[in-house]
């Protein structure tokens, strides 16, 4: 065990990892961020996704050493400082892009990301982008819109509700 | 106008907000005091005897608190089948015991047959893997025509490996063989309706507490519905009496069948924590979802459609295979049956249909309802044969199956399955989708697909289910061992807001909206102060939970009647206190009214007097404001629709892209079309991933070669198009008070068929006579099939 520090949503934070803990486990469990999701044990789902220095990466692929002194991003720092949703979350809520809420919030980190580095995405760069990222629940019209949306484009003439 | 509030209007989901920033709260998420942890030990063959366990080495490993195996569970109760069926000789089904953990033998790859309980997860994952059971391999048989021929044995105390031999409905049997002789012609096809695993993202969790002082156990589980498994673990597994036996299902992370069922997990941990005087927790990883989850569909169907040579329908008959796995799961014994054969007859009039199931044990992992359960083998089997017979007879696709359609003025329709639909407008369906699917349009956008190379097709389907499961005195009478009410409590507090307790169960459905929707149309309030409670059962009426679209159908319609009655308590309040006679007081938006007067008072006023009784007439009121009603429908809803799909298939590659997707369904009446738009999207999500994607590979061994999402192909965001769905055709359900009809399945019924339609109308455009590509329709299925054809 050692004492690992980081900062988690613009807080200095630290608990105890064994070598092998995840990053993901290591917000879960130590740091009671139970927004970041585990969906499976072949980094393929996207649940698990938060920003670290900035960038997206999957909490299931990284251990949560290799985070000493990161600046890391979850869901749970996503609203806006007032507490109100964010664009993307707002969109989401919007445009109905989520359903039992499992995937949302590596949706949500994945959004975040690809808007900072493509703010107008076609619907097929979003596809595109998200295929890390599985919704059993929506079939991803609404996620799709959602973003489409989040980013200021107008979706009213994608395929009717 | 689209209503901004109530019944109708797209309120945005409120639950959406503690979703969006992390807050939901999943069983995985809720940590308690002193808590330890579950690993299993799981088979890794399909099939052995369990000659001895070691568990020395583990026991000594640090943190490890107990173990357990199947020697421990040897006489407690086993997870029984929710359903009895009669083969046709009259014998009942075979019901092998399901034990908590295997004992003896070891049947499917997955198998638990020990787990070991530690301080940490890790922990207990570390001195699982150091249990050394000496298992000696036996024969697995995965097949199931290799299963019915004989040995081995997935269950040798029963020496067979059919479940039972199911006719429906058998008295129609030789009536049906001897049309099928007669007619002017027959079109037969063979086809599978491929294994799907459901996949919900949040894995299956429980965590199982148990307090010494009050002899209280809580299981926290990642259930969609609370009281059944309480039933199931009170009255058959444990024993633990029902109300010493708490069980919450928190947010839980999608379902689709899947978490309708009581596993042994949810014992295990129960026993425990008992056991240790400490919560014991256990979460799944995706692999043991993937081995241990009741799987969906895996039938094998033989569909004769005879017709006149107008294409005038005489009859259907089905002879099918389907695959209950290593143990019945409670309601897998339901789904091959009586949701699918009772809906074989379509949308149609068709007078004789006669189906055979036989159910087939395999050394394979459970196989239960999965979204649409029953129904989408139905429709798919139907949708496919008919559209081969069109091709045969040369008729269009839509045109022979108006041509059969159940008409408007022929409802109540009894079908030749024997189920009574009320309602429906099938025509109506097919016109919108003409419309909206613009199919006038298409002859253009072939050709343009054919200038860059591609072939094109458009694929049809028609589909009918039954949903708002069910009639309890119907479904008894057909072998349920449980009722299907659901029931309400709608508590108006002192300051007029309202807590709705009911026992539907919310895993994505958006009920904490739509409910609110109703009862504050009803009672002329803001749904806005309506609290709905679900997922606890010491705080929700005993409901039986959500699946087969019945939340709104069933569990709504026990909302509204307990609304009924609130209004008609407050009524005789607001009469005492108007001072009038309650017959002359009306009640609307909100407000109590003594009619043809301006004396009222409004509801708000109502609800504190009937907390603060001064000056109450208590001789013939009692106070407060609280009623419960028990709702158990008289029929099964029906809703139906017509779907179109447009394909893209590259010859060169067999690659086969959805272009167009159109939906229209009759949902009845709909509370909020949002939510209503929203679950169709995901049925067509799973269904265009079924027929294109998705398949659960057993080798001969029983090894599942599709057991993670590197092999399993989920859909993903760019396999899928954006979809037009429309719910606008609507023919009220004539049996409910919301006349509604459930939404939750349609889409993972109404795809496939459109989709493989859609394949076969492609290839055959371009001179391949190809009459049927099995699903998933991959590319190396459809390379093969041009390239022999
Ligand atoms: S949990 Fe990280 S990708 Fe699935
Ligand atoms: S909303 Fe349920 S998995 Fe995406």
């Amino acid at each position: 065990m050692a004492t690992i520090k980081m900062t988690v949503n613009g807080r200095e934070r630290s608990g105890e990892a064994e070598g092998r803990t995840l990053l993901v486990d290591f917000l879960r469990q130590e740091l009671n961020l139970t927004g970041t999701h585990v969906g499976c044990d072949t980094s393929q789902c996207g649940a698990c996704v938060v920003h670290v220095n900035g960038e997206a990466v999957k909490a299931c692929t990284m251990f949560a050493a290799e985070a000493e002194g990161a600046e890391v991003v979850t869901v749970e720092g996503m609203a806006n400082p007032d507490g109100s949703l964010s664009v993307i979350q707002q969109a989401f809520q919007d445009h109905h892009g989520l359903q039992c809420g499992f995937c949302t919030p590596g949706m949500i980190m994945s959004a975040a990301a690809l808007l900072k580095d493509n703010p107008k995405p076609t619907e097929a760069e979003v596809r595109h982008y998200l295929e890390g990222n599985i919704c059993r629940c929506t079939g991803y019209h609404n996620i799709v819109k959602a973003i489409m949306a989040a980013s200021g484009q107008d979706v009213s003439a994608v395929a009717a509700e | 106008m689209p209503k901004d509030t109530g019944i109708g209007a797209s309120t945005k989901r409120r639950e959406d907000v503690r979703f969006l920033t992390g807050r939901g709260k999943y069983t995985d998420d809720i940590q308690l005091t002193g808590q330890a942890h579950a690993a299993f030990v799981r088979s890794q063959v399909a099939h052995g005897e369990i000659l001895s366990i070691d568990t020395s080495d583990a026991e000594k490993m640090p943190g490890v608190l107990a173990i357990f195996t199947g020697e421990d569970f040897v006489d407690v109760g086993g997870n029984p089948a929710g359903w009895l069926i009669n083969s046709r000789d009259g014998e009942p089904m075979k019901e092998p015991k399901r034990p908590v953990l295997a004992h003896g033998k070891v049947r499917h790859v997955g198998d638990a047959y020990a787990a070991v309980i530690a301080e940490t997860a890790e922990q207990a994952r570390d001195a699982a893997e150091a249990i050394a059971a000496d298992i000696k391999e036996l024969p697995a048989v995965t097949n199931m025509a290799q299963a019915l021929a004989g040995a081995p044995f997935v269950h040798d105390e029963i020496a067979t490996n059919q479940c039972f031999d199911w006719g429906w409905i058998e008295d129609n049997r030789a009536a049906t063989d001897e049309a099928i002789r007669n007619a002017p012609h027959v079109t037969t096809l063979e086809l599978v309706n491929n294994r799907l695993v459901p996949n919900a993202m949040e894995p299956r969790a429980s965590t199982g507490d148990y307090d010494p002082g009050t002899g209280d156990y809580t299981l926290y589980t990642t259930s969609q519905n609370p009281h059944l498994t309480r039933l199931l673990i009170s009255a058959f597994v444990l024993g633990i009496p029902e109300n010493k036996l708490r069980v919450i299902a928190p947010d839980v992370g999608g379902g689709f069948g899947s978490k309708i069922y009581h596993y042994g997990e949810e014992a295990l941990v129960l026993a425990a924590a008992k056991k240790l005087g400490r919560p014991v927790r256990w979460t799944a990883t995706r692999s043991e979802s993937f081995l241990t989850d009741a799987h969906g569909r895996d039938h094998v169907t033989k569909i004769e459609l005879a017709c006149e040579k107008d294409g005038t329908f005489i009859a259907f008959r089905t002879e099918t295979m389907a695959n209950v796995g290593a143990y019945l799961s409670n309601f897998s014994t339901a789904t091959p049956t009586f949701l699918h054969g009772t809906l074989m007859a379509g949308n149609y009039t068709v007078p004789n249909v006669y189906v055979n199931v036989k159910a087939v044990f395999t050394n394979t992992a459970p196989v239960d309802a999965y979204r649409g359960a029953g129904r989408p083998e139905a429709t798919y089997s139907i949708e496919r044969v008919i559209d081969k017979a069109a091709r045969e007879l040369g008729l269009d696709p839509i045109a022979i199956r108006r041509k059969n359609f159940v008409k408007p003025d022929q409802f109540p329709f009894t079908s030749a399955a024997g189920l009574e639909y009320d309602i429906g407008n099938y025509d109506a369906l097919m016109d919108k989708l003409e419309e909206l699917a613009d199919f006038g349009g298409f002859a253009e956008r072939r050709k343009a697909s054919e200038a860059a190379g591609k072939l094109r097709g458009l694929g049809i389907n028609s589909y009918i289910e039954a949903c708002g499961i069910a009639p309890s005195n119907l479904v008894g009478i057909l072998g349920s061992r449980v009722g299907l009410y659901d029931a309400a409590t709608v508590r108006v507090n002192a300051t007029g807001n309202i807590s709705v307790m009911v026992g539907a169960h919310s895993h994505g459905q958006g009920h904490e909206t739509a409910f609110p929707q109703v009862v504050g149309e009803m009672l002329g309030i803001d749904p806005a102060s309506v609290d709905i409670v679900h997922g606890d059962t010491s705080k929700i009426p005993f409901g039986m939970g959500s699946y087969g679209s019945r939340s709104l159908a069933v569990c709504g319609s026990a909302v509204v009647r307990a609304t009924e009655k609130v209004i008609a308590k407050a009524k005789k309040i607001a009469a005492h206190m108007l001072e009038a006679s309650e017959a002359d007081v009306e009640f609307a938006e909100g407000n109590f009214t003594v009619a043809g007067t301006d004396k009222s008072v409004s509801f708000g006023e109502v609800a504190l007097k009937a907390y603060i009784p001064h000056n109450f007439p208590l001789d013939s009121v009692e106070p407060g404001l609280e009623e419960t009603a028990f709702y158990d429908p008289a029929n099964f809803t029906y809703p139906a629709g017509g779907y179109a799909c447009e394909v893209e298939v590259d010859p060169e590659t067999g690659k086969v892209t959805v272009e167009r997707f159109t939906a229209c369904d009759d949902f009845g009446n709909v509370i909020n079309p949002m939510i209503v738009s929203g679950q169709v999207h995901g049925g067509i999500g799973q269904g265009i991933g079924q027929a294109l994607l998705e398949n659960t590979v057993y080798d001969e061994n029983g090894q599942l070669t599709s057991a993670s999402y590197m092999d399993y192909a989920m859909p993903r965001a760019d396999d899928l198009p954006f979809y037009t769905v429309d719910h606008s055709c609507v023919t009220p359900c004539t049996h409910n008070p919301l006349g509604v009809k459930g939404c939750g399945e349609a889409g993972a019924i109404g795809s496939p068929p459109a989709v493989v339609n859609a394949v076969i109308d492609a290839l055959q455009s371009g001179g391949h006579n190809v009459t049927h590509i099995d699903m998933p329709v991959s590319p190396s299925r459809v390379w093969a099939a041009m390239n022999n054809a």
